[in-house]
This record gives structure tokens, C-alpha cells and sequence, in this order.
């Protein structure tokens, strides 16, 4: 975008006008990057034991949830949404946790590449449902939480399985510093891998195409329903990756599907992701993740009745909406 | 098109592909009635003599609270929105009603049940029609609200949860075996639906809201106020669902209802309501309902294990939205 200005304008500009430049671009992540300090900032103060061990523990809770958020993220950039990533998520967690029970560390890592493209596959299936049929996403990702829901307890009819060690350390403790808790690595490492790559790919550019204008990206040459099919089947990967870190991070594996669904559309609104598609990115998600997670801990340091965080969870969701509607409707009229 | 009409009434106008994408697109309960009567059937076959007037009474009772909440849907989608906060709304009135009857009396406790699902409407109702929230982010958020404030209240709230007596015998008993009660209150609110859909301003302004907003504000309609009524109507109709399972189930817990929210919407969805708005009515929401009612108990007679049913449940739903989609030609 800018070297089409700087071919314009003729002159290269200031290392000054570049910053401001970024930062007027990026202002929304800013902005949840001081919220996210002024938090820790705060949780810090209210709880002065507030340590290295608090955060290893942070890091480990968000980690599912921000996953499942990045999932949510990219559907919702291409213009669509996943009422399924509760389930598919549930579905891939309980598939790791039994083919890892009782079985050599070699063989988990098999477990884990089968699992990660078992993810590709149910969200390909997905997106292929919808491209095919024509059926609003909304009601094909509903009816296809039912089946995936259904497919975990096929699989696995109560809590069970496990996890192998090596596993389950990906994500406990920390590296080199204390206060660098390596499921924080992992989570930039897995995101960092898939997500630079294709933000910088023909594709990446697609799937914002057909999320911010269907027909024009049409025109423009963007093979839509392949890029939509595409859009589904990262998804399923990163609840895939979600399930896995929910099988690492428990080292069992449940049939009830977690709130993640709920969670990852709170936690892509509140960072920045435009639910009409073709906004946002996924950094925005993963810090609001972090904030939605911290805001739960200070409730508890603040002995706030624990059911009052569910309404709180509820109005921070609504709010941020409402505040982002409001400030569209100003744009028009400004 | 009047020549290939011309042609395929000479042969047999009954047996080509388009007079049955007519058929369904222009008259879909009629299909609806029929894939009913076939489940009917089927479930007879698998088990033979289950079908009788007690069987019968049953399942209307069953259907009654889920076409009520299909009814929100229904009317909610027609103006391209969705109300997922039914079940909170529900659970919370029935809630409500159950721990104030006994000291209150069950008028007053009724009102303040309804009382408390409006005013959850109005807000649902002003952020999606004054803020342009999206419905769906709107009432998932109130839905987690109402949750919320529902459980504080049951911990400050030392009274159990009791249902009226009345409230039982309309939500459970029945009448000449196959008529349960809770048609008493059924009845007249599908007729108002059905009625206030066809025949009020008010129900054209949804068809109109649904189709194209930008249209029916330049034609004059005051697209907010439409909104907030409608969230506030299926508010209400929720709570009278969430009285109608209390009596069922004679208790009230915060989560009763919760249950029914997605097969709510795919009773609408069945029926023939589009999620985008614009085509729809609740008749086919009401068929829809008691297919989803049958099929459930015909999964459960089948021995299919919990598994196969949801599975079996979300297959439907894609396989009868793709249907009608094709058949209506929406592209």
C-alpha cells in the first residue's frame, strides 16, 4: 500500500512519517497492547504475589482459547463464521488423548501430525458444505457443531485417554527467563508459522478479497469458493491445534465441548476483527485473549462473586460491539 | 418458460423436476406435512403400535415448548436476525416465577417473570436496533448475561424453586389423553403469530425489515422501533416457553432451557424461514417443530445411541436448508 504512495509522491518517507504511519494503521492493536500492560499493570497491584508461576499458568489458560480465536479470526476475515469450534475442537482433543493413551513417545508424534490434518479435513468439509449447498455458514456451521459433537462422543464416551510426556511439556514451564512461559512460545511459534507465510501469500491476500467484497474478488480473478473452502480448513487446523493444547494442557481428554466458540467470537471482536469480514488480523485476537483471561484473574483477586464474571464476560462482549458500532456510525457521519 | 410449462403439462405436470421445485418453493408445508407423515410411518413400522392417542398427547406436549422458542426464531429471522438468548430468557422467567410463587402467589410471580424477559428483550431489542449490534454477537452477550445475573440471584434467593400448582397441570397434564394443556396457551399464541404475520401492519413492516432494511426506511418505517418490539415479543413468548418446560418438568433450574435453543433454530430453519431475512412463516415452523419432536423419538425407539442422534440431527438440518436454497433458487 505505501509504495504505491511513495511511487506517487516521488519521495521516500521520513522514518518518523513511516512510524505514524504504522501506528495509525495499527492503532486498534495498540491500543490493546496498552490495555493488556495496564492490566498486568493492574492484576500486579491488587495481587502483589503476582509472579512468574502466575503468568506460566496464564499463558497455559489462554492458550486453547487464543488458538481457537485465531481460528475464529481467519473465517470471519473471509467473510464467513464457525459455530463448530467448540466441537471441532473437542472432536480433535479427544481423538489425540486416545490414540496417545498407552503408546510410545514416537508414536505421538504421528498422533499429532494425523490429528492436525484430521483438523484440515473436518474444515474442509465445512467450507465444501457451504460453498456447495449455498446455505448461509451460520446455519451449516450450527447443524455441523451437532455432527462434530456427535463424532467426539463416538469416539470417546466419557473423560479419558492421555497424553505423552514430551507432549505435555511443550507447554508447561518456561524458557530461559522464568517469566517466558513456554506455552507463550508455542502459541507465537505455531501462529508465527502458518499465519506470516500465508498473511504474505497470494492467498492470504484472497481471503481478505473475498471477505471485504465477494463479487469484486470475483472479478478480479479470486477463485471464491476455493478460497472460502481454504478459509474452512485453516480453521480447522488451528481448533485442531487447539484441541491439542487442550489434550497437553489437561493430559486427558474430555467429550464436553468447552465454551471456546463463545469465547473466540468475544475474544475476535474485541480484537479488532470486523464480523462483516475483510477486517482485522490476528494479533488483535490473541492479545484480547490474553485480556479476557486476566480479567477473570483480577475478579478473582477482587473476591467478586464468581457467576458476576459470566456478566461480566457477557457486557464486555455487548460493549465492545456496541462501542465499535458507535464509532462506525461516527465515521459515516464525519 | 410458459413453452417448457406448455410441454411438461402435456406429459404429466405432476411427474417433472420443476413442477416439484414449484411445489416446494410456493407451497412448502406441503412437503413438510408429508416428510412428517413419513416419520410418523416410519416410527410405527420400527415399533409397531407406538402410535396411538397417549403417544400422540405426548408429543404435542413435547413440541408445544420448542415450537413457542421456534417461534422467536422465526420471527426474528424474518428480519434477518437470530435470537439465541431464548433459552437464558426462558430459563430465567421460569426461574424467577418458580422462587417467588410460593411466597408472592403465582400472579404476581408470573408477571415479574414476564416483566424480567421484556426488559431483556429491550436491551436485546435497542442494542440490535439503536447500536446495530449484530443480533447474533447481542444475544449471545445477553444470553451470558442473564446467565450471570440469573445464578447471583439464585445464591442471594433462599427460597427453593416451586412451581405452581397450575402451571404443572398446564405444562404436563393431558386432555382425552391426546390433547396436553399447555395447547390452552398454545393455541392462541400461534394464532396470533400466524395471523399477526399474514394479516397486521406490524408483520408485513418484518417481511419488509428482513428484505431489504434501506427500503423499508425509505419507504417510511421506523426500522428501530421495529426491532426493539420485536425482541421484546420473543422475549415474552420465550418466558411463556420457560413456564409452560417448568410445569413439564415440575421444577426450575437456571439452565432448563438451554437445551432447546439450537433445535429452535432448526425448527425455523426446517420450517422454511431464512436466516437472511425476508421468507418465511411460522406455519412451517410449526411443522417443523414436531418433525424434529418425532425424529427424536424415533432415533430414541431406534436404540441409536446419543452419539448417532446428534450427528444424525445436524445432517438434517444442512440436508433440509441445502433443499430448499436449491429449490428456491437464492444465489
Amino acid at each position: 500500500m505505501s509504495a504505491a504512495v511513495d511511487a506517487v509522491s516521488g519521495a521516500r518517507p521520513s522514518l518518523a512519517e513511516t512510524l505514524a504511519d504504522w501506528a495509525t494503521r495499527n492503532r486498534w492493536t495498540l491500543g490493546l497492547v496498552a490495555l493488556l500492560v495496564g492490566f498486568l499493570v493492574f492484576t500486579r497491584l491488587i495481587g502483589p504475589g503476582y509472579g512468574a508461576p502466575e503468568i506460566q499458568n496464564l499463558a497455559i489458560g489462554a492458550l486453547p482459547i487464543a488458538l481457537a480465536a485465531v481460528a475464529q479470526a481467519i473465517v470471519v476475515i473471509s467473510g464467513g463464521i464457525d459455530l463448530s469450534v467448540g466441537s471441532m475442537m473437542a472432536l480433535t482433543s479427544v481423538t489425540s488423548a486416545v490414540l496417545m493413551k498407552d503408546q510410545s513417545e514416537g508414536f505421538a508424534v504421528l498422533v499429532v501430525v494425523g490429528v492436525l490434518f484430521m483438523g484440515l479435513v473436518i474444515g474442509a468439509i465445512n467450507g465444501s458444505i457451504i460453498v456447495i449447498t449455498r446455505v448461509p455458514d451460520i446455519v451449516v456451521t450450527l447443524a455441523m457443531s451437532f455432527v462434530w459433537a456427535g463424532a467426539t462422543l463416538l469416539v470417546l464416551d466419557s473423560p479419558g485417554g492421555g497424553a505423552a510426556d514430551w507432549f505435555k511439556g511443550l507447554i508447561s514451564g518456561s524458557i530461559g527467563s522464568e517469566w517466558i512461559p513456554r506455552a507463550l512460545v508455542s502459541l507465537l511459534v505455531v501462529v508465527g508459522v502458518v499465519w506470516i507465510p500465508l498473511r504474505r501469500s497470494i492467498l492470504g491476500l484472497s481471503l481478505y478479497a473475498i471477505g471485504s467484497d465477494r463479487l469484486s474478488a470475483f472479478r478480479s480473478g479470486v477463485a471464491v469458493g476455493r478460497t472460502k473452502i481454504i478459509a474452512y480448513a485453516l480453521t480447522g487446523l488451528f481448533c485442531a491445534l487447539g484441541g491439542l493444547a487442550v489434550t497437553a494442557s489437561t493430559g486427558s481428554g474430555s467429550p464436553v465441548p468447552g465454551a471456546y466458540t463463545l469465547q473466540s467470537v468475544a475474544a475476535i471482536v474485541l480484537g479488532g476483527v470486523s464480523l462483516a469480514g475483510g477486517r482485522g488480523g490476528i494479533v488483535g485476537p490473541i492479545l484480547a485473549v490474553f485480556i479476557l483471561q486476566l480479567v477473570r484473574t483480577d475478579l478473582t483477586f477482587l473476591e467478586v462473586n464468581p457467576n458476576f464474571s459470566t456478566v461480566i464476560q457477557g457486557v464486555i462482549l455487548i460493549g465492545v460491539v456496541l462501542l465499535g458500532s458507535i464509532l462506525a456510525m461516527r465515521r459515516v457521519r464525519a | 418458460m410458459s413453452a417448457e410449462v406448455g410441454t411438461a403439462g402435456a406429459r404429466n405436470p405432476w411427474l417433472t423436476a420443476d413442477a416439484w421445485r414449484r411445489l416446494f418453493r410456493d407451497r412448502p408445508l406441503i412437503p413438510l406435512v408429508g416428510l412428517l407423515g413419513v416419520l410418523i410411518l416410519v416410527l410405527q413400522l420400527a415399533r409397531p403400535g407406538i402410535v396411538t392417542a397417549d403417544w400422540l398427547g405426548v408429543t404435542l406436549r413435547a413440541a408445544v415448548p420448542l415450537a413457542i422458542l421456534a417461534g422467536c426464531q422465526t420471527l426474528t429471522m424474518l428480519t434477518g436476525g437470530i435470537d439465541l438468548s431464548v433459552g437464558a430468557v426462558a430459563s430465567m422467567a421460569a426461574f424467577v416465577m418458580a422462587t417467588l410463587a410460593p411466597q408472592q402467589g403465582p400472579i404476581v410471580a408470573i408477571i415479574v417473570g414476564l416483566a424480567a424477559a421484556a426488559l431483556a428483550g429491550l436491551v436485546n431489542g435497542v442494542g440490535v436496533g439503536v447500536f446495530k449490534v449484530h443480533p447474533l454477537i447481542m444475544t449471545l452477550g445477553m444470553g451470558l448475561v442473564i446467565l450471570g445475573l440469573t445464578s447471583v440471584y439464585q445464591l442471594a434467593m433462599v427460597q427453593a424453586p416451586d412451581v405452581p400448582d397450575f402451571i404443572e397441570w398446564l405444562g404436563s397434564e393431558t386432555t382425552l389423553s391426546f390433547l396436553p394443556n399447555n395447547l390452552l396457551v398454545y393455541v392462541p399464541v400461534a394464532a396470533l403469530i400466524i395471523l399477526g404475520l399474514r394479516r397486521t401492519g406490524y408483520g408485513r413492516l418484518l417481511f419488509a425489515v428482513g428484505d431489504n432494511p434501506i427500503a423499508a426506511r425509505l419507504s417510511g418505517a421506523r426500522v428501530w422501533q421495529v426491532h426493539v418490539a420485536l425482541y421484546v415479543i420473543s422475549a415474552l413468548l420465550a418466558a411463556l416457553a420457560g413456564f409452560l418446560v417448568a410445569g413439564l418438568v415440575k421444577t426450575a433450574t437456571i439452565q432448563l432451557v438451554e437445551e432447546l435453543v439450537l433445535p429452535s433454530v432448526a425448527a425455523a430453519v426446517i420450517g422454511g424461514t431464512s436466516i437472511m431475512g425476508g421468507r418465511g412463516g411460522y406455519a412451517g415452523t410449526i411443522v417443523g417443530a414436531l418433525i424434529l419432536t418425532v425424529l427424536t423419538t424415533l432415533l430414541t425407539v431406534m436404540d441409536m445411541p446419543e452419539a448417532a442422534r446428534q450427528i444424525l440431527f445436524g445432517l438434517i438440518i444442512v440436508a433440509v436448508a441445502a433443499a430448499y436454497t436449491r429449490v428456491t433458487g437464492e444465489t
